[in-house]
């Protein structure tokens, strides 16, 4: 085979990876063990932690990446894809997830951020990326530095779906917000939401966004998750929702079929039986404005 | 006379399969493209396209759903991609997938390795004038095709897409990059 009939890391090969994720769960693990109840249950990938977002906002300090160790022991655990978190801005540490062969890495407001101005230039990098946004114009700008997915914020670590719902509503809304208008208003609520021109154009043509777009930050039970995806997500992260419960591999099992049968209430209900206490959570009014996560990147 | 395509929607690709098909059959009046969730829905349907997706997710959904035995007896032609393939195939390298015996293949899944390695190749095909630009993602392949299988394009990895009959199988995601030779190829073979 000829050389340059062979391309790797193209666009269509990153958005591609995303889009096989499409009606699918990504569960947060911390070990081999958490990583293969995730994928019995059904997780279609699992995010590769040190921490739960509950925990790391218990710890406090500085959050940076996992150490590699953890991260190939979850590797070597599962057959479905591993994700891993970078901070915001910090390049080294995705080059780092890169080598040990994540297959996506989450630059996170999870994580405290390396760079107040810059988030990573994705485009440079053949690992597809996910980043969280809070709206439209958020969104379309991490996919203009290469993001391959798009994600809410939500507010990590609560347990407290009201931030998602708030994000998810602003994304959608935005999107709606563009129909039946012409070029040059679209070119002027560009300007306004600070993102490039031709990717509000190629949203108001798509009718959603250029990426793939699940929701995170805050997802707790089944039903969280159906609503979620009722909001118009095209899959959810659930972090601390699963191993802070009462009972990790049911509500597992339970947010994998809310997610497949998000529009049938019944089954929602009937999965919901039984599966002892969600996680405690956190009244997102009762957070410090340092203890607020999705305010970090921009 | 219309074609009448179902695409398993539990979980994956979904939508870029029915947006395919559906631009596929533009020209062949009162067609429709419908998702697949549940038994009732393979009702009339002249084919099936089984998508990409993590294979282990969906094999899953499908007993859970109770389709395991519908699909595996569905009667049209079955369009598998990716996951696809490796559910329509009659044996695979990994216990957590059962596969739907429809194809006489062994298949590996993720062939590639990482992610990283997924990539974009100009592929011969077999009944293809031209290259097809096939795009791997987290690929599985063929490593032996069965009684009645024929292989359509191989690459050092192994086999990457067969027929047997009216099905047919790919690693790769003709659904994804708009070339749309296979699904007419596919739509032509089902003979309705």
């Amino acid at each position: 085979m000829k050389l340059e009939e062979l391309r790797f890391g193209t666009e269509l090969i990153k958005r591609g990876f995303a889009s096989m994720q499409k009606g699918g769960v990504i569960m947060d693990v911390i070990n081999a063990e958490q990583a293969e109840l995730a994928e019995e249950a059904g997780a279609v990938a699992v995010m590769a932690l040190e921490r739960v977002p509950a925990d790391i906002r218990a710890v406090g300090g500085v959050a940076r990446m996992a150490d590699p160790q953890k991260v190939v022991e979850i590797i070597d655990a599962v057959s479905i894809p591993v994700m891993g978190k970078a901070r915001i801005g910090h390049f080294v540490e995705a080059q780092i997830l890169e080598a040990l062969g994540v297959d996506m890495v989450d630059e996170s407001e999870v994580l405290t951020p390396a760079d107040e101005q810059f988030h990573i230039d994705k485009t440079r990098f053949g690992v597809p990326f996910v980043c969280g946004a809070r709206n439209l114009g958020e969104a379309l700008r991490r996919v203009n530095e290469g993001a391959a997915m798009i994600r809410t914020k939500g507010e990590a670590g609560t347990g407290n779906v009201v931030e998602a719902v708030r994000h998810m509503r602003a994304i959608m809304g935005g999107i709606r917000a563009l129909k039946g208008l012409d070029g040059q208003e679209l070119v002027d609520r560009a300007r306004d939401i600070e993102a490039p021109a031709e990717l509000v154009i190629e949203c108001a043509n798509l009718g959603r966004l250029p990426v793939v777009n699940f929701s995170a930050g805050g997802i707790a039970t089944p039903a969280d998750a159906a609503l979620m995806m009722q909001l118009g997500a095209d899959g959810v992260f659930v972090g601390s929702g699963i191993f802070k419960s009462a009972n990790p591999e049911m509500t597992a099992r339970a947010i994998v079929e809310a997610v497949n049968h998000y529009d049938e209430p019944k089954v929602i209900a009937e999965v919901s039986k039984g599966l002892g206490e969600a996680m405690k959570g956190l009244d997102i009014h009762m957070l410090r404005e340092d203890e607020v996560l999705q305010t970090r990147g921009r | 006379m219309g074609v009448k395509v179902g695409v398993l929607a539990l979980q994956g690709d979904v939508s870029e399969h029915i947006a395919a098909f559906r631009q596929a059959l533009a020209d062949r009046p009162g067609s429709m493209v419908i998702p697949v969730r549940h038994t009732e829905d393979l009702a009339g349907l002249d084919a099936l396209a089984i998508p990409g997706g993590e294979s282990t997710t969906i094999s899953r959904l499908i007993e859970k759903n109770g389709l395991y035995e519908p699909l595996a007896e569905f009667e049209g032609g079955v369009f598998a991609t990716c996951a696809g393939m490796v559910l329509a195939a009659d044996r695979v390298d990994d216990p957590r997938v059962r596969t739907l015996n429809l194809i006489s293949m062994h298949v590996t899944r993720n062939a590639f390795g990482r992610q990283v390695d997924s990539r974009e190749v100009l592929l011969a095909v077999k009944g293809l004038s031209e290259p097809f630009r096939a795009v791997f993602i987290r690929a599985p392949v063929a490593t032996e095709a069965g009684p009645g299988t024929e292989v359509l394009a191989r690459i050092p990895e192994g086999i990457v897409a067969v027929r047997n009959g009216r099905h047919m199988a790919f690693a790769f995601h003709p659904e994804l990059g708009g070339d749309l030779r296979l699904h007419r190829m596919f739509l032509e073979g089902l003979g309705v």
